[in-house]
């Protein structure tokens, strides 16, 4: 019989091989042992760097964050500068000067007027800086609207169900029946143009998108078992909704987010272009995409090409950064 | 004499649904003393989860209400109390440990923060406070370096730490009575002999009553002092441990005992199963519930549900077998042949 309890010499290892003794001075128990190689080997990830890990990988989406970083930043200065009165550009964007703008027509890109200028002497890039403002407050302004609004319709439906369900998503399957652009204008033409009510339009018409997305979170989480044991804790509904239903609902709302954002730029743009939207002389880059047209045929490239580079830039880096997120925190795609 | 904690009679819970109404519990009666462990057996569907989810309130309604009985908690009946009532008693007084560990925590809130949740909800403490408490809570059921570890999310745990943590949520309160619903299920057979000692101990700390809901017989036999058999909704048998073990006198309980795997079986030896399939709970018998699976069904089975019968110290059976013909029943049944008797 072999002898069970015999301990190997102080110099051996269980299988009998030498072992040298600064290996010997861990006399901990085993299992603590592990935990610590486990520890050091595979530091777990918090849910935000997991995310972020593998959105770093995708270089578009990288790209995308580097532009919103960008406009964003140029958007808050000239907020910041708009609220005290002095917009920091180059030059005012508002100053006409006839001189700049030989025949009406405006002048080509050069050194003093690196994007040209407007059929009434104005600067463009000047312009084209205002005007990002306009269009950062309006994508997360009407967001903002939008995104309240889902985040207190979605959850009510989805968590207590029934007839409250049926009713608010009936409502929001009327307002996915219109064509988009045709109910913007009808609400506009209610509203009245301005840009203010731009917020308003924009944002009365994503609730729905928001709506539904948390809902269909909602009735998935609220059927798992920690809901159950927040209850049997005794969380209260509202507790339970807002504490540990939503927050495990939210991933897919922030990628509706940041492409919603997108889409509420371009379609600002667009209501500016069709008139109804921001007015003149507030610059926006809808108002100066419109006005540039009237002047393409006489080779103005520059009223054109430069607003609209910024408009599609900001639309595609607010969508390619969405998709990016959406990718990131889809769990099937984990690696 | 023992403080009596819950005093349950005559607990029936049905669902009304599309297809009939689903009779999930069907008069169950049971009390529960402090520092009593009281443990719940009975097949998937045989109504354990059900009667202690109505205890909680926490049948879903519609579909599910409980249609009759009183849950007396203390002076408290928990069945006609006001809703916020209610919640205060959960998780104060009654406190809950669930089945799955990796789903029954919520994956973005952190330890730390879901066990100070149930402190802050029922006792005056800041959250700073809860939070030390949470790692105090944390220490106690044995996780190793609880004050960085309560920072962590749900996610970095392993299945065992998790249900530790839900165990340190449960007690947090330090309530009169834990129910535990399957604890030890979902973890392999290493951890679960140490998730019940986890359990023993805090039951001796807070000195609490633990209902134990489980199919488990080995834990069972491990931590409770009394053991209430359940089939189809009914209570079949009801008694002490050993008694049940050793004792028993219900044909279901017999046939529970047989089909459990033995060491010193033989090799060849093999499981024996209690045949048939599991009731359908919309269409009971007004009798035992077991009838068409019973080996031994009598003509009055059917259709008359027997009576209590009281066979021993606070051990009781429903069967119309007479007892002096259980005995010998009992002694042929392969299981029993061998040792146990």
């Amino acid at each position: 019989m072999p002898d069970w309890d015999a301990k190997p010499p102080a110099d051996r290892d269980v299988y009998g091989t030498e072992v040298t003794q600064a290996e010997t001075v861990d006399a901990r128990p085993q299992a603590e042992v592990f935990d610590e190689q486990i520890e050091e080997g595979a530091k777990p990830l918090g849910l935000w760097s997991d995310t972020w890990r593998r959105l770093r990988r995708n270089k578009l989406a990288i790209i995308g964050l580097g532009i919103i970083i960008v406009f964003i930043t140029i958007g808050t200065v000239e907020e910041v500068a708009f609220i005290f009165g002095h917009p920091v550009t180059p030059y005012p964007p508002d100053e006409v000067n006839y001189a700049l703008s030989p025949q009406g027509l405006g002048s080509p890109p050069s050194l003093k007027h690196p994007f040209g200028t407007d059929y009434l002497g104005r600067d463009v890039l000047s312009r084209v800086l205002a005007a990002t403002r306009i269009a950062m407050l309006v994508g997360i302004i009407a967001v903002a609207i939008a995104l309240t609004m889902g985040l207190i319709l979605g959850p009510i439906s989805g968590y207590y169900g029934g007839a409250v369900d049926s009713v608010i998503m009936r409502i929001a399957d009327i307002f996915f029946a219109f064509p988009y652009i045709l109910f913007v204008l009808l609400i506009m033409s209610v509203l009245g143009a301005g840009f203010q009510n731009v917020f308003i339009a924009i944002g009365i018409l994503g609730w729905a998108t928001f709506a539904r997305i948390v809902r269909g979170q909602i009735l998935s989480v609220k059927s798992m078992e920690f809901v159950e044991a927040a209850r049997a804790q005794g969380a209260s509904d509202l507790r339970i909704i807002f504490r540990h239903v939503l927050p495990n609902s939210m991933a897919p709302v922030y990628v509706a987010v940041a492409m919603a954002i997108g889409g509420a730029i371009a379609t600002e743009a667009a209501l500016s272009y069709l008139g109804i939207g921001v007015q003149p002389p507030t610059p926006s880059w809808g108002l100066m995409i419109a006005d540039a047209v009237n002047y393409l045929t006489g080779g103005n490239w520059w009223y054109l090409f430069f607003p609209s580079l910024a408009l599609v830039l900001t639309v595609f880096g607010f969508i390619s950064f969405g998709n990016g997120l959406r990718d990131a925190t889809d769990p099937k795609l984990k690696e | 004499m023992a403080e009596r904690l819950l005093d349950v009679k005559d607990l029936s819970t049905q669902f009304f649904t599309h297809a009939g109404i689903v009779k999930a519990v069907n008069g169950v009666s049971f009390t529960l003393d402090r520092n009593e462990t009281i443990g719940i057996v009975g097949e998937s569907g045989s109504g354990k989860t059900v009667a202690a989810l109505s205890l909680m309130r926490l049948i879903p309604d519609p579909p599910g209400r409980v249609v009759e009985g009183s849950l007396m908690l203390g002076e408290r009946n928990l069945r006609t109390i006001s809703d916020d009532e209610m919640r205060g008693v959960r998780g104060n007084d009654i406190a809950m440990i669930f089945q799955d560990p990796m789903t029954s925590l919520n994956p973005v809130m952190k330890i730390g923060k879901q066990i100070g949740e149930a402190i802050t909800l029922h006792q005056d403490k800041s959250k700073r406070e809860a939070w030390k408490m949470a790692i105090d809570l944390l220490a106690r059921v044995g996780i190793p370096d609880a004050p960085k570890r309560v920072d962590q999310y749900p996610f970095e745990f392993s299945g065992g730490m998790r249900q530790r943590a839900m165990i340190a949520m449960a007690i947090s309160c330090n309530p009169d009575i834990l129910i535990a619903d399957e604890p030890t299920t979902a973890l392999d057979v290493t951890i679960q002999a140490q998730i019940i000692d986890v359990m023993r101990e805090m039951q001796a700390q807070f000195s609490s009553g633990v209902i134990l809901i489980t199919h488990d017989l080995g834990v069972i036999a491990e931590i409770a002092d009394k053991v209430m058999v359940m089939y189809g909704g009914r209570t079949v048998e009801y008694g002490p441990v050993d008694e049940i073990f050793y004792n028993s006198h219900h044909p279901y309980t017999w046939g529970l005992l047989a089909s459990l795997p033995r060491l010193d079986a033989s090799e060849k030896e093999r499981l024996t199963p209690i045949k048939g399939q599991p009731p359908n709970l919309i269409t009971l018998p007004d009798g035992c519930p077991f009838t068409v699976r019973c080996p031994y069904r009598r003509p009055e089975c059917r259709d008359n549900w027997p009576e209590l019968e009281i066979v021993g110290a606070e051990h009781g059976v429903h069967c119309w077998i007479p007892v002096d013909e259980r005995q010998g029943l009992r002694v042929e049944l392969p299981h029993f042949k061998e040792s146990v008797v």
